[in-house]
């Protein structure tokens, strides 16, 4: 494959003849040095700083979907989604204030309301990336009202099992599923509220043709809506740590 | 076969010389407002009469695209005579044949109407109810493509940018991002390969303006593309119009098959390196695909959502390509700019708003049609003199500017000059230009939630604040209207669009929170009515209570 | 998985093919050409079901999961066969400010159907638009095809009452 890599502005990525510049930012009031294709968020937390994310998975492409890793950047008019943004030279960024923080707690709320999501009967209850947010966030209660959709739950395949109820729709599990397996079977379907992701055309899992059952979408899910089978209550682990590791054995392998 | 000036000239003469001898011509209007009150039948049976009585050679009937007051419909036009007749229908043709030349029909004349026509000024829409909408030569007679030739051979790229950020043009699709600045960042942009894509995906409900100058004037914008194209160094150009619109479509793929044929689409135009092909992609009912990067999606036949920006469609657009978008009405006023110069536009409009602009009045006001008025019209004008009022001498209550991603300008406003910068202070925006007048039998809540529950039906469920967030502003305000609403509603609604508005992933999650904002701001009382007093004061919702109250 | 049907044996099936194909070709049997083929699939075919997603899927090699994606994120697509005839009331901002809402109330009132439904006799579709853009003639609705403007409740129901009558006389 002879596919031009892309750095995430878009631009072609010749790092022999155009080596990537350093340059000097700020964030939180720490002074620090940064590549110039490096994003705010893989800065931040290469010195220790934590910007809560949830579409993020380190491995996959970015989405900047979930809008948890917004921040503050001096002179920009918006909020900014730290997973998507470039460094700049003298960017100040502000990771944490109170503004920051609130919204984060408010757009928590919001994916609680959207579906079922009931820890205590959840197979990653306390390995679960949505209650470890919102532990982290501090929230206590949720002030809007919930939704209460009817999903359902599809245990067709053999060994997998997928509880709509508790679906954030991060994409996490389209992505590994296109990005690195290279099956593409599930997608996104209709829109907004109603979105939902599938399997092939819709049907049930097990009925695939085209899933591998390499169980990766299981793995990257944050939260309890992909699981695999005979779990029961908290006992599903998930193990994220091949990701990068592929990723970065398939380029090898592409040389 | 390559095309010259002379060739353009010769065809311009051709068919002013086909005119040679007519007395009179009537236009009747093919636009699709007309044509759903039967006006092409109603051209079949003038043709037929006057072929039949044998006044060929001196009556002309011809079809023209919109004449505007699409409330009266179906319109004809009389030439010389400048006569306006409403309401024709088949059964008044020969009455208006045998008046010919004598006094008009009085009872078809819409003289009454006659601020209407009088205090618009024509750019966009100068051609319309004029030109043949289906005839490429009948709009080379009316100059057309001559701005293409200057463009081509006797300016340089750079200087065709230059007049265009001259003459101040901002974006027509709503955000009014000036023009000269996208092409020259298109320009600059160091690529072989780049795309000219015009956004006809005209989703605001209310809205019709890129639908009438499709149907009426298509020419003009492959021409605007064509010119665009030209000066950013582009050689492919897409129109990604909405499937809603059978009839614009038509129109557009038989206009480009006459410009190709012609030779001012295609290879070497006008006998310069310049090549430049215009494909049409259809959308498919999605409102999201207006905004640019979602647009290129549904281009490159994905599902259209939308991606963070930067990088921008100018560095990375189609299939990563360099992409210059802009809307129809944008394109339009390119050749008028061309022939006429940037300064010349610069005139027209306010300080930071240039030209004119092109509205679709609708809702509760007399003249529903199309309109076009230099920008800083005050509000009052366009509402009262161009639109006539409101029906059935009730009482203005508000105009909603924007479509969904707008807001509602309450009547103390209406003396503000319509331009960019004073609709986004009363916290609405220009968008593409629907207008939508209500009076006092409108319930502004209503009026919210039904843009609300449009935002959320098209919100592509991509980023959490849109996807969520609209469908909670949508549950609130449907109990507010129907009665079982809480007291904790209204700082709930607040604290909600504060939140969709400064955290959405795109343009559309961003402004949705403009029609409740903007009703909280000026109609707060009316919320108040339906949570305390359980009524609806416009008497348009059910709240339980209401019936009572009353 | 199940062999792929070419572009000549669907074609023998049904000639309505002929014109899918043709648009694919256009493209280059590109995947980019999804959106393009649907259309034409639909207006051939009236809707699009499991079996022509799958066999456009194969044509353009588009995942089945995205062609799925696609059919349902716009709203134009339907994959449900229309009704013998059908209703289109639009839902602009014009035409509700104009009573659309009133002639959909009646309209389920009579017939039984919702936005988006269609009659168990597989007779009348009811279906609403965003904005069909003749706001100027608010309320529109669209009875097969034709536009109407200004449009009453009860001169929307006499007009599909008469469909079902000649219908039923035929």
């Amino acid at each position: 494959m002879t596919e031009q890599r892309l750095h995430p502005r878009g631009k072609p990525l010749r790092t022999d003849v155009n080596p990537v510049r350093l340059l000097m930012c700020k964030i939180d009031g720490k002074d620090i040095s940064a590549r110039e294709d490096e994003t705010i968020l893989s800065v931040a937390r290469q010195n220790g700083i934590n910007i809560p994310t949830l579409c993020h998975l380190d491995g996959l492409s970015e989405r900047g979907a979930c809008r948890l890793c917004i921040v503050e950047v001096k002179g920009a008019p918006r909020l900014l989604p730290s997973c998507v943004t470039l460094v700049r030279q003298d960017m100040e960024v502000t990771t944490n204030s109170e503004r920051v923080t609130a919204y984060r707690r408010k757009i928590l709320e919001l994916l609680f309301t959207e579906r079922n999501h009931v820890c205590s009967v959840c197979v990653s209850n306390g390995q679960c990336e949505l209650q470890a947010l919102s532990v982290e966030l501090g929230m206590s209660h949720v002030h809007f009202d919930y939704i209460y959709p009817r999903h359902s739950i599809d245990a067709t395949h053999s060994r997998f099992s997928v509880d709509h109820n508790r679906c954030v729709l991060c994409a996490r599990c389209i992505r590994v599923c296109d990005e690195v397996e290279g099956a593409h079977v599930m997608d996104v379907m209709g829109r907004g509220i109603t979105a939902k992701v599938i399997t092939d055309l819709s049907q049930p899992w097990g009925d695939s043709e085209t899933c591998t059952g390499c169980g990766k979408c299981v793995h990257v899910c944050p939260t309890g809506a992909l699981s695999e089978k005979g779990k029961s209550v908290a006992e599903m682990t998930k193990r994220r740590q091949f990701l990068p590791y592929l990723q970065l054995m398939r380029k090898e392998g592409q040389k | 076969m390559t095309l010259t000036f002379e060739d353009l000239q010769q065809i311009a003469k051709i068919e002013k010389d086909k005119q040679e001898g007519i007395k009179y011509q009537i236009n009747v209007c093919v636009a699709a407002g007309c044509l759903s009150c039967q006006s092409g039948v109603v051209k079949e049976s003038l043709e037929r009469e006057v072929n039949r009585r044998g006044l060929e050679n001196w009556t002309r009937v011809k079809g023209v695209g919109c004449l505007g007051l699409c409330a009266v419909g179906p319109l004809l036009y009389l030439e010389p005579d400048g006569v306006y007749y409403q309401g024709v229908q088949v059964s008044d043709v020969s009455e208006i044949l045998d008046s010919l030349g004598g006094s008009p029909v009085s009872r078809l004349d819409c003289s009454s109407h006659l601020p209407f026509f009088k205090r618009q000024q024509k750019i966009v829409l100068e051609n319309c109810g004029k030109v043949d909408p289906e005839s490429i030569e009948d709009y080379i007679a009316e100059g057309g493509y001559q701005a293409l030739y200057t463009a081509l051979r006797a300016m340089t790229p750079n200087e065709v940018i230059d007049d265009v950020a001259t003459s101040g043009l901002r974006g027509r699709g709503g955000a009014g991002f000036p023009t000269g600045l996208k092409w020259t960042a298109v320009s600059k942009a160091f690529n072989k390969t780049k795309f000219v894509i015009c956004n006809a995906d005209e989703g605001d409900p209310g809205a019709f303006m890129d639908r009438s100058v499709l149907e009426s004037d298509p020419h003009r914008v492959i021409e605007g593309m064509a010119i665009a194209g030209a000066a950013v160094g582009a050689t492919n150009g897409f129109i990604y119009v909405r499937a809603e619109y059978p009839l614009a479509v038509r129109r557009l793929r038989h206009a480009i098959a006459q410009a190709e044929r012609l030779g001012v689409l295609g290879k070497n135009v006008f006998n310069t390196t310049f090549d430049f092909e215009i494909k049409v992609r259809l959308g498919a009912g999605a409102f999201v695909c207006g905004e640019e990067t979602a647009l290129i999606a549904s281009i490159e036949g994905r599902r259209g959502t939308p991606r963070p920006r930067p990088p921008f469609p100018a560095e990375f657009g189609l299939w990563g390509f360099p992409t210059l978008i802009n809307n129809v009405e944008t394109f339009a006023n390119i050749p008028p700019i061309i022939r006429n110069g940037g300064d010349w536009f610069a005139e027209i409009g306010t300080e930071k708003s240039k030209g004119t602009k092109v509205f679709a009045l609708a809702g509760r006001v007399n003249n529903t049609g199309l309109i076009e008025v230099p920008m800083g019209t005050p509000l009052r004008d366009i509402v009262f003199d161009i639109g006539g009022g409101i029906p059935e001498n009730r009482r203005f209550k508000a105009v909603q500017t924007g479509g969904p991603s707008g807001g509602c300008i309450p009547e103390q406003f209406l003396d503000m000059p319509v331009d960019y910068e004073s609709l986004a202070k009363v916290g609405s925006i220009m968008g593409s230009g629907g207008l939508i007048i209500m009076d006092e039998t409108s319930c502004m809540v209503d009026v919210a939630k039904f843009f609300m529950e449009f935002c959320m039906s098209e919100s592509c469920g991509k980023c959490v604040p849109c996807r969520v967030g609209t469908t909670q502003i949508y549950n609130l305000l449907s109990s507010i209207t129907n009665g079982t609403g809480k007291s904790a509603d209204i700082p709930n609604l607040e604290e909600l669009c504060d939140l969709v508005k400064n955290t959405s992933l795109c343009g559309l999650g961003q402004t949705s929170p403009n029609p409740v904002m903007s009703t909280l701001r000026y109609f707060r009382d009316e919320y108040e009515a339906h949570i305390h007093d359980k009524t609806c004061p416009a008497g348009a919702c059910n709240c339980g209570g209401s019936k009572e109250a009353k | 998985m199940e062999a792929k049907v070419g572009a000549k044996t669907k074609e023998a099936q049904d000639t309505r093919w002929r014109f899918v194909n043709r648009t694919m070709r256009l493209h280059g049997n590109a995947p980019h050409a999804l959106i393009e083929t649907l259309h034409s699939v639909q207006e051939h075919f009236g809707f699009l079901d499991t079996d022509s997603l799958k066999y456009v899927a194969n044509a353009l090699h588009v995942p089945l999961s995205l062609v799925y994606g696609v059919a349902t994120f716009y709203h134009y697509f339907t994959l449900k066969p229309p009704g013998d005839h059908t209703c289109v009331v639009c839902k602009g901002t014009a035409c509700y400010i104009g009573g659309a809402a009133t002639i959909l109330n009646t309209f389920e009132d009579e017939f039984g159907i919702g936005p988006g439904e269609t009659t168990s006799d597989g007779k009348i579709s009811l279906v609403t638009a965003r904005c069909l853009g003749s706001c100027g003639l608010a309320p529109a609705v669209v009875f097969d095809g034709e536009v109407k403007g200004r449009m009453k409740a009860d001169e929307v129901l006499e007009k599909v009452r008469r469909w079902t009558e000649n219908d039923t006389n035929v």
